[in-house]
C-alpha cells in the first residue's frame, strides 16, 4: 500500500512498490488521461508531474511517489482551462492526439519555470515527447500562443 | 480458426434508403450503401430507430450526426457530419458527433466495397455524395413539414441554421419540426447541389475547428487503451518472433509462479500471459522462455535479400505482374536511341502509431456472442472475424469502436482484436479480457510496409526525350500476406506495394509498372501513403537525374514532362513558394511531385549536410490541389503530418530482420522525427474545383524524393537507399 496525492487528492494504492506509477494511476485508480507508450522512457506520452517536476510514470516506482503530490493532466487545471489546453485548442494541435496528455504536461512544467521561453528553449525541452502525427509545428506555436496569452 | 487472412471481403450490393420516426424526435435512417446477406445478420438491428440513422433531430434543438469512418487523428469525424451539417444546413453549435456502430448497411463506405474501413484516404471521397444527400433530403423532409403544417407551398419556405423559414417571415425551428413531423412514406427526390454549392456555404470551407480536440487536451479522449470493463483481467501475448512459426513449449510452470498471473494459454500464433494486473503480465511475459517451430519466414535475413532484390529486379527472365501501364513499353524502348537504367531499395517500415495495439472483449458463457471495445479502422471487419472465431453470426457480436491512438494501416488489420476474443472466449465464463501489447511486442510483431527494390530503365529518343518508362519494383506481397483471396481475385495486383508507380501525369507514351512477387515470410500491411512512399521516391529521383543529364533545371524539365495541367500548377506554385531560383549557401532545394486519388502534390526541401553524413532538412515547402477544401486548416495540418512523417521515415526509419526475427525494439533503436528534427514548414492549399479528395497521404509521397534530390544538388551524392542514413550519405558522397 502506497500513501500519495493526485490532483489534490489523497489516494492509496495496494500493488507492488516496484510498479510503476503509470499503471497504478491507470489501471488501479483509473485515470487514464496519462497515456502508456513505449514503457521505457523514450516517448513521454506518460508524462505527470511528481511535486512540479515531470517525470515518466513508466519509469516512476510507485514507492518513490509515497507522500509526493502527483499531478496528471486530469489536475493540470480545474476546468481544463490552463493556459496551454486554450493555446492547443486555439492552434488546433491534436491530431489522433494519444501523446497530448505528456506534451502538455511537459510543456507546463517549461512554462512555469521559463514564463518566456524562446523557440529554441521550446524545441529542446519539448524534445523528449514524440507525436508521431507530426503535429511539432503546432506545439511550439501553442507553446508560444500560451506563453503570450498565460 | 485463426487464418484471418481467408476471410473475404464482403461485396457491395445496391444502395437502399429508409426513414423511421421516433417518439424521441426524428430519425434518419439513410443508408450510404446496400448490405450484404452477412452483414444483414450482422446488424440485426432493423428498425431500431436509436442506432440505424445518421441525423436525429429532437425538440430542444440539438442533433447528433452519426460518423461513419475511424476517427485517428485525421479530422474525418469532423468532416463528414459537417457535410450533413451544411447540406441540412443545421446549426453546427447545436449539433453532437457520435461515431457510428459497426454496421455495414448503414454506414458502410461505397468506394470500399460497402464496408466501414477507414484506409486509402478514401472517405471524403467515398462519403462525399451521400452524405450531400443524406443531408438535403433531410432538409427537405423538415421544410415539407413545417410547410403543410402553415399550408404553405414548400417552395415559399427557405432554410437559416437549424431553422425554415416562411417568406412572410414566420418560422419553426427544426427541434419544434421534430416535435410533430410524421415520416414521410418516401423520401423526398432532391437535387443537393441546388441546395447547396460552394457559393453559399456556411460550413464547409470555414475551419470550424476540429470536435474532437477539447477531449484531447485534458485526458478524457477515450482511446482502446483506456476501456474499463468490471471483472476484466489484463493479458499480454508474445507472439512468434518469426512470422507463422507455432509455440512448442513454455515454461508454463515457472510463470505460474509469477504473483498475480492467473493463466499461461498457449494460442496457435503466440503465447498470452493472463494476470490480474499490468504490472503481473508484464512480469510474466518478460519471463517467458518459448521453444517455436520452424516457420517459411526463418531464412529472412534483410541484409543479404536486398542483394537478392536487385538482382532479380535486373533479370528480365523473371514473372512479373503489370500494375499499370500506357501505350506500349517495349516497342518504346525497341526505338529509343539511349536507355538508361537506375536502381533504388527501400527497407521495411514500422507504423510506430503512439497507441501500442490493445482490445478489450467480453464473450457470452456459451462462447456464442461478444461485445468488443478497440481502436480499429475496421469496425465490421472486426465484427465479422471475430463472429469466425466464434464460430457464430455478425449479429452475435457488438463493436464498441474507440478513438485510435494512431492507425497509419496499422489497425486496418484485425490480428490484436482477435486476440481478446479468443482469450475471453478462453478464459470462459463471461471473463473480459483486456489485450495491451507492449511497445517491444508491438514493433516485434509489426506488419511492416515490405521492403523493396526498384529498377527503372528509362529510353529516350535521339533528342533526349522520354519515350519508355519501365519500373519493376521486387518485394512481397502486402496483401498476399493481409488477405490471398483478394490478392488471387486481382490476379497478383497489390496496390499496397505498387501504388505510385504510375505516372499518368508524365507525358510519356509508354510506360509500364511490373511487380516481381517475393516470398520470404515477414508481416506486412498497409503503411501511410502505402507504396507510394518508395515509389514516388524512385520515379522522383530518376526525373531529377534526366533533368541533371539534360542539363535542365528540375522545375523546368518537369515542367516539361507533365502532361497534366493541374499538376503543373502546383509545380509552379510550390516553385515560388520556395523561391526556387535564388542561390542559397550551405544548403541547396529538391523537388519531387506526386499524384492521388487525382489530386496533385508538389513539395519542395531545403537540406543541408554535415561532415558526418547527417540530413538537415531546413525547410519543406508544399502546395496541394485537394479539389475543394472542406476543411482547410485540417488540410493544412493532414499535410504538415505528411511532411514529417515522410521525412522521417525518408532519413530515420528502418526495420531489419534477421532469421526472420524483428531486430529493432522500441524507440531508441526505431528512431523517428522529434521537435528538434522538424524543419520549418510552409503548405498551400489550392483547390481547383472537382470533388474533394483525400488529404490523409497525399503529402507524404514527395517527400523522399524532393530530400534526394536536394542532396544531390547540394553534395553530387546520389541517395538510391532508402532511408538516407548518414552511414549512406557518407557513402555516396565519396561516391
Amino acid at each position: 500500500m502506497v500513501a500519495f496525492t493526485v490532483n489534490g487528492k489523497a489516494q492509496n494504492v495496494s500493488a507492488g512498490d516496484d510498479t510503476p506509477l503509470l499503471w497504478a494511476l491507470r489501471e488501479h485508480l483509473k485515470m487514464t488521461g496519462t497515456k502508456f507508450g513505449c514503457g521505457a522512457g523514450l516517448c513521454g506520452a506518460c508524462t505527470v508531474h511528481v511535486d512540479g517536476e515531470a517525470v515518466f510514470s513508466c519509469q516512476t516506482a510507485l514507492s518513490d511517489v509515497a507522500g509526493k503530490k502527483v499531478t496528471t493532466i486530469e489536475g493540470l487545471a480545474p476546468n481544463g482551462d490552463h493556459a496551454l489546453q486554450k493555446a492547443w485548442v486555439a492552434e488546433q494541435v491534436p491530431q489522433c492526439g494519444y501523446c497530448q496528455s505528456g506534451q502538455i504536461m511537459k510543456a507546463a512544467e517549461l512554462l512555469a519555470t521559463n514564463k518566456q521561453p524562446s523557440r529554441d528553449e521550446i524545441v529542446q525541452h519539448m524534445n523528449s515527447n514524440i507525436y508521431r502525427c507530426g503535429t511539432y509545428p503546432r506545439i511550439v506555436r501553442a507553446v508560444q500562443r500560451a506563453a503570450k496569452e498565460g | 480458426m485463426n487464418d484471418i487472412s481467408k476471410i473475404q471481403l464482403p461485396e457491395l450490393k445496391v444502395s437502399r434508403r429508409g426513414f423511421v420516426g421516433g417518439a424521441a424526435g426524428l430519425t434518419f435512417a439513410m443508408t450510404v450503401t446496400g448490405l450484404v446477406s452477412e452483414a444483414a445478420a450482422a446488424t440485426g438491428r432493423d428498425g431500431d430507430n436509436t442506432v440505424n440513422a445518421y441525423v436525429t433531430i429532437r425538440p430542444d434543438d440539438t442533433i447528433t450526426i452519426m460518423s461513419p469512418a475511424a476517427e485517428m487523428g485525421q479530422g474525418i469525424m469532423t468532416c463528414l457530419p459537417l457535410i450533413v451539417a451544411e447540406y441540412m444546413d443545421a446549426d453546427w453549435d447545436r449539433v453532437s458527433v457520435e461515431t457510428a456502430p459497426a454496421n455495414h448497411k448503414l454506414y458502410g463506405n461505397p468506394k470500399f466495397g460497402g464496408i466501414q474501413y477507414t484506409v486509402a484516404s478514401l472517405s471524403v471521397m467515398g462519403y462525399w455524395d451521400p452524405l450531400k444527400m443524406v443531408g438535403a433530403q433531410t432538409r427537405q423532409v423538415l421544410v415539407d413539414a413545417a410547410a403543410g403544417k402553415w399550408g404553405v407551398p414548400a417552395s415559399e419556405c427557405s432554410t437559416e441554421p437549424s431553422r425554415v423559414v416562411h417568406k412572410s417571415g414566420k418560422s419553426l425551428t427544426y427541434g419544434q419540426i421534430a416535435a410533430f413531423a410524421k415520416p414521410p412514406a418516401e423520401m423526398p427526390k432532391v437535387d443537393p447541389d441546388s441546395v447547396k454549392n460552394a457559393g453559399n456555404y456556411r460550413l464547409l470551407g470555414k475551419d470550424t475547428g476540429r470536435v474532437d480536440v477539447p477531449s484531447k487536451t485534458n485526458g478524457s479522449a477515450q482511446y482502446g487503451m483506456d476501456v474499463q470493463i468490471d471483472g476484466m483481467v489484463y493479458a499480454a501475448i508474445q507472439r512468434s518472433p518469426v512470422s507463422k512459426a507455432k509455440p512448442l513449449s513454455v515454461n508454463d510452470v515457472e510463470i505460474m509462479k509469477i504473483k498475480g498471473v492467473k493463466r499461461v494459454i498457449k494460442l496457435p500464433y503466440g503465447v498470452a500471459v493472463i494476470g490480474d494486473t499490468v504490472e503481473a503480465t508484464k512480469s510474466g511475459r518478460e519471463a517467458l522462455d518459448v521453444n517455436w517451430s520452424k516457420a517459411p519466414g526463418d531464412s529472412f535475413t534483410t541484409e543479404t535479400a536486398m542483394g537478392d532484390y536487385l538482382k532479380i529486379a535486373a533479370d528480365p527472365a523473371r514473372e512479373a505482374v503489370t500494375w499499370q501501364s500506357k501505350g506500349d513499353v517495349a516497342a518504346g524502348m525497341k526505338g529509343a536511341a539511349t536507355v538508361k537504367t537506375f536502381e533504388y531499395t527501400s527497407e521495411h517500415n514500422y507504423h510506430a502509431q503512439m497507441e501500442p495495439m490493445n482490445a478489450t472483449a467480453r464473450v457470452s458463457p456459451d462462447g456464442k456472442s461478444a461485445e468488443i471495445w478497440a481502436s480499429t479502422q475496421g469496425p465490421t471487419i472486426a465484427q465479422l472475424v471475430s463472429s469466425k472465431v466464434l464460430k457464430t453470426s455478425p449479429a452475435n457480436v457488438k463493436v464498441h469502436p474507440q478513438l485510435i491512438g494512431g492507425g497509419f494501416g496499422r489497425r486496418a488489420q484485425p490480428d490484436f482484436v482477435v486476440d481478446a476474443v479468443l482469450l475471453s472466449k478462453i478464459m470462459g465464463g463471461g471473463t473480459p479480457v483486456k489485450v495491451i501489447y507492449s511497445r517491444e511486442d508491438d514493433l516485434a510483431a509489426g506488419r511492416m510496409r515490405p521492403m523493396t527494390a526498384h529498377r527503372i530503365d528509362v529510353g529516350m529518343d535521339k533528342d533526349g526525350k522520354v519515350v519508355g518508362w519501365k519500373h519493376r519494383v521486387v518485394g512481397e506481397s502486402a496483401i498476399g500476406y493481409t488477405n490471398p483471396g483478394r490478392l488471387k481475385k486481382s490476379g497478383g495486383k497489390d496496390i499496397l506495394v505498387m501504388a505510385g508507380a504510375e505516372i499518368p501525369y508524365y507525358g510519356i507514351p509508354n510506360w509500364l509498372a511490373d511487380h516481381v512477387h517475393e516470398k520470404r515470410g515477414a508481416r506486412l500491411s498497409a503503411w501511410r501513403g502505402i507504396g507510394a512512399g518508395y515509389t514516388k521516391f524512385a520515379s522522383e529521383a530518376t526525373v531529377d537525374k534526366l533533368a541533371l543529364e539534360a542539363k535542365v533545371d528540375p522545375i523546368d524539365y518537369r515542367m516539361g514532362l507533365l502532361s497534366d495541367e493541374k499538376a503543373k500548377k502546383v509545380l509552379a506554385a510550390v516553385a515560388e513558394m520556395a523561391d526556387w531560383k535564388r542561390k542559397r549557401s550551405g544548403t541547396a532545394l529538391g523537388v519531387a511531385v506526386s499524384q492521388l486519388h487525382g489530386a496533385n502534390v508538389a513539395g519542395i526541401a531545403e537540406v543541408s549536410v554535415n561532415d558526418d553524413g547527417k540530413i538537415r532538412v531546413h525547410n519543406f515547402w508544399m502546395a496541394l490541389d485537394p479539389g475543394i477544401a472542406l476543411q482547410p486548416d485540417n488540410i493544412v495540418a493532414q499535410t504538415e503530418s505528411n511532411i514529417i512523417y515522410g521525412l522521417s521515415q525518408s532519413i530515420k526509419e528502418k526495420v531489419t530482420l534477421e532469421n526472420g526475427a524483428v531486430q529493432q525494439s522500441n524507440f531508441h533503436d526505431y528512431e523517428v522525427f522529434r521537435q528538434e528534427d522538424v524543419p520549418n514548414i510552409e503548405v498551400k492549399v489550392m483547390p481547383q474545383g472537382g470533388i474533394p479528395r483525400g488529404i490523409g497521404e497525399l503529402g507524404l509521397p514527395p517527400t523522399a524524393g524532393a530530400v534526394a534530390n536536394a542532396v544531390r544538388a547540394l553534395t553530387g551524392a546520389d541517395l538510391t537507399q532508402m532511408p538516407f542514413t548518414p552511414e549512406r550519405v557518407k557513402a555516396a558522397m565519396k561516391g
